[in-house]
């Protein structure tokens, strides 16, 4: 077990997520009955204030503190106990971020921040907003720096030694998040804050979206190289197998620091400020992502199989019904892997420049990204918290829980392929995203929208009916491992963490070391931003003041 | 660092579909002209209705072939002239900008999917097939109004 010390930190990260988790799910039902003209909402709450609080308690709070949890415990357990001043500082990051979160929340639900969690300017929320984010990103930054130096205090003790595998990834996913973060904050910092506190007049508008999205794509891998962390080092475990390859592990997620920043135009294919070849260049950046995204596949796939065949699975695909189908642990994750094979193709249909015309700002982006970060990514988290939370806590993770568990991840797969499948659809019939209802003067193509089989907002308000009802069970699990369960005292009560042995003979010294992977990141974000920032900039047109309309 | 067999040929595989798909993309946009919205020109944002074209919003023939439609978004209408009404099998060069806050000018069933940005005018090149009313929305959050914000296109003959 851990250090009592070191569970109380990543408890009461995970605490802090899953009240985000929530709230933010409350959120999301409320949106599905909204959007089919089943529910009004009173005067003093608004759409688009719900689903600012959905947006930003779900994608940046919920996974932001579950991720620092996960990366806590896992680098406590391979690195070993944290030491004082570690600790401090965690507890710093984590009191800054929890402050920023709850000011940003506080903004929203006073409707002082309708402004979803994307805040396009001109739109001007309250300048607590802002700081608020700005808090939240800082926090972060420290808990990161925090851990690095946890991991730094390792390698001088272990000199020309590679770190064990989780402590690498985790160290990846907090440079790859130091760097995306530059851009956010630098907009919120220089641009929005002084122009909210009404200290300048006028912001510029163009280039503030262009450093969002710097950060806004990034963002994205930020929540998901946890689950893959998850899908490299604990599933094999789970599933009785080493590693795959630690080397091409690691390749795998240096990769991703590369190809994952210089590419957020693709989020900006369908606006004016940027030259066509600059909007091409980076979206041919982003389908580099697809090699690392495919090595992780193969990675996954190499270990069902050798774990299956080793269970006496025959043949081509016999080792498929060998797998431990009963672990929630493993199925969970699973699940959450399959839904990422048509989240993954959808990427690839949003990212194709003159395609992106077709989905971009419809329900099918909607549908996309919670079949990538709002399943792939949550219910891998799910999956974690089934056994990270009675680790943590010492308790027992009883076979009715487990029962459970199976019943809240069958809810969620069956309401997400019901939403999402909606949600495409509709999207490509032209419905728009982040719209409350409107029959459009009962125009015919906007009534289509409304009559489909699948394809009406019915559909998406059952599954996301099941979806609540499915976050609900799991608030009930985590409730009593968290507090209620029996403590666990047989040897064999106690909940393991689940880490895979990695060899890493063979593995190349260069894939540690980060400031070559550093140095050609920022070569690729020269190359791909440097020229339209700097004509963002010189050719600004007046900028526009703030606007308040809502 | 070694490479498993297969490994191999599953990279090759994806490397080669990768470029496949980059080449059709890339060519259709920059050898057949299938950009999506987009532009350079900038513009002053309190000043658009004073700024030429938006002077003067509303359909415009250039020439046989081609009209230019200017339109001005605002929280949260469109203003594009009396009514809005271009000819199927021309091309309709759309021209917009905002007044206030970001909009898109979407029009349902086509291609037309463009941000409307202040300070930026969005370009976009359009030629209707089949004549009908097509509804245009605002599908970029831009305030309480923003799903009251939509009008109608009418393509004739
Ligand atoms: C109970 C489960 C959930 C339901 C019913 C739900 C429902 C919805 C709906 C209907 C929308 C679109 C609203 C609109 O565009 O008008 C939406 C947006 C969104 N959802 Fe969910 N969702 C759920 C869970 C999640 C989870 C777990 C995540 C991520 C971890 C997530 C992330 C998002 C994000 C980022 C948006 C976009 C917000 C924006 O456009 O500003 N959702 N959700
Ligand atoms: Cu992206
Ligand atoms: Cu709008």
């Amino acid at each position: 077990m851990l250090a009592a010390a070191d569970r109380k930190l990543a408890l009461w990260n995970i605490g802090v997520a899953y009240t985000a988790f929530l709230i933010g799910t409350l959120a999301g039902l409320l949106q599905v009955f909204i959007r089919n003209d089943r529910l009004e909402l009173p005067a003093w709450l608004d759409y688009y204030q719900i689903l600012t609080a959905h947006g930003v308690l779900l994608a940046l709070i919920f996974t932001t503190f579950f991720i620092f949890a996960f990366f806590i415990s896992g680098m406590s357990k391979s690195l070993g106990t944290f030491g004082p001043k570690v600790l401090l500082w965690n507890w710093i990051g984590f009191v800054v971020m929890l402050t920023g979160t709850v000011l940003a929340t506080v903004m929203i639900v006073i409707g002082e921040a309708s402004v979803l969690y994307t805040f396009y300017a001109p739109l001007m929320a309250s300048p607590w907003y802002y700081v608020g984010l700005a808090l939240f990103v800082v926090g972060s930054w420290i808990m990161g720096f925090a851990l690095v130096g946890h991991y730094m205090k390792w390698k001088k003790a272990n000199r020309g030694e590679l770190s064990p595998l989780f402590a690498f990834m985790t160290v990846t996913t907090i440079v790859l998040w130091v760097i995306a973060c530059l851009g956010v904050v630098a907009t919120v910092l220089f641009q929005y804050i002084p122009w909210a506190f009404g200290w300048v007049d006028t912001i510029n508008v163009e280039l503030s979206r262009t450093l969002f999205w710097y950060f806004g794509h990034p963002l994205v891998y930020f929540w998901l190289l946890p689950a893959y962390m998850a899908w490299y080092t604990v599933v094999p475990k789970i599933l009785g197998v080493p590693v795959f390859s630690d080397s091409l592990a690691r390749l795998a997620f240096v990769l991703f620091i590369l190809f994952s920043i210089p590419v957020g135009f693709h989020h900006q294919l369908m606006e004016p400020g940027i030259s066509d070849f600059w909007k091409f260049l980076q979206v041919v950046l982003t389908f580099m992502v697809i090699i690392p995204s495919l090595m992780t596949a193969f990675s996954m796939f190499a270990n069902f199989e050798r774990a299956g065949r080793k269970n006496g699975g025959k043949g081509l695909f016999g080792w498929f019904t060998k797998l431990p189908w009963k672990d929630l642990r493993f199925t969970s994750i699973f699940i959450a892997m399959a839904f990422f094979i048509p989240g993954g193709a959808g990427g690839i249909i949003n990212a194709s420049f003159q395609l992106n015309e077709i989905v971009h700002n419809t329900l099918w982006i909607v549908g996309h990204f919670h079949i990538t970060v709002g399943t792939p990514v949550a219910m891998t988290f799910m999956g974690l918290t089934y056994w990270l939370i009675p680790y943590l806590t010492g308790r027992k993770f009883s076979n009715t829980m487990k029962k459970l568990g199976f019943i809240q991840i069958g809810l969620w797969s069956v309401g997400m392929l019901l939403m999402s499948t909606a949600q495409h659809i509709l999207g490509l019939l032209g419905a728009p995203r982040r719209t409350a209802y409107s029959g459009y003067n009962g125009h015919e193509s906007a009534l289509e929208w409304f009559d489909g089989i699948l394809t009406n907002h019915v559909t998406m308000a059952v599954g996301g009916s099941i979806l609540f009802l499915s976050a609900m069970l799991l608030l009930y699990i985590v409730i009593m491992s968290a507090f209620v369960s029996p403590k666990a005292v047989e040897p064999d009560e106690f909940v393991e963490f689940p880490l895979a042995e990695s060899d890493k003979r063979a593995t190349p010294k260069f894939l540690e070391n980060w400031w070559l992977w550093i140095g050609m990141a920022f070569l690729l974000i020269i190359i791909a931003y440097a020229i339209p920032i700097a004509q963002m900039i010189q050719h600004a047109p007046p900028g526009s003041r703030g606007f308040i309309t809502w | 660092m070694h490479l498993h067999k297969y490994e191999k040929i599953w990279l090759t595989f994806g490397i080669v579909c990768l470029v496949a798909f980059l080449s059709i993309v890339g060519v259709n946009a920059f050898a057949q002209d299938h950009t999506p919205a987009g532009g350079m020109h900038t513009i002053d944002p309190e000043k658009v209705r004073e700024t030429a074209p938006f002077n003067e919003p509303g359909v415009k023939q250039l020439d046989d072939d081609t009209y230019q439609a200017t339109i001005i978004a605002s929280a949260f209408a469109y203003d594009g002239g009396q009514t809005l009404q271009v000819p199927a099998g021309k091309e309709i060069i759309f021209k917009l900008t905002s007044t206030d806050v970001v909009h898109s000018f979407t029009i349902d069933n086509t291609n037309v999917n463009m941000m409307v940005v202040p300070g930026q005018v969005t370009t976009k090149s359009y030629t209707f097939k089949e004549p009908g009313k097509y509804l245009i929305i605002c599908n970029e959050y831009c305030g309480t109004g923003h799903h009251y914000m939509y009008t109608e296109i009418e393509v004739t003959e």
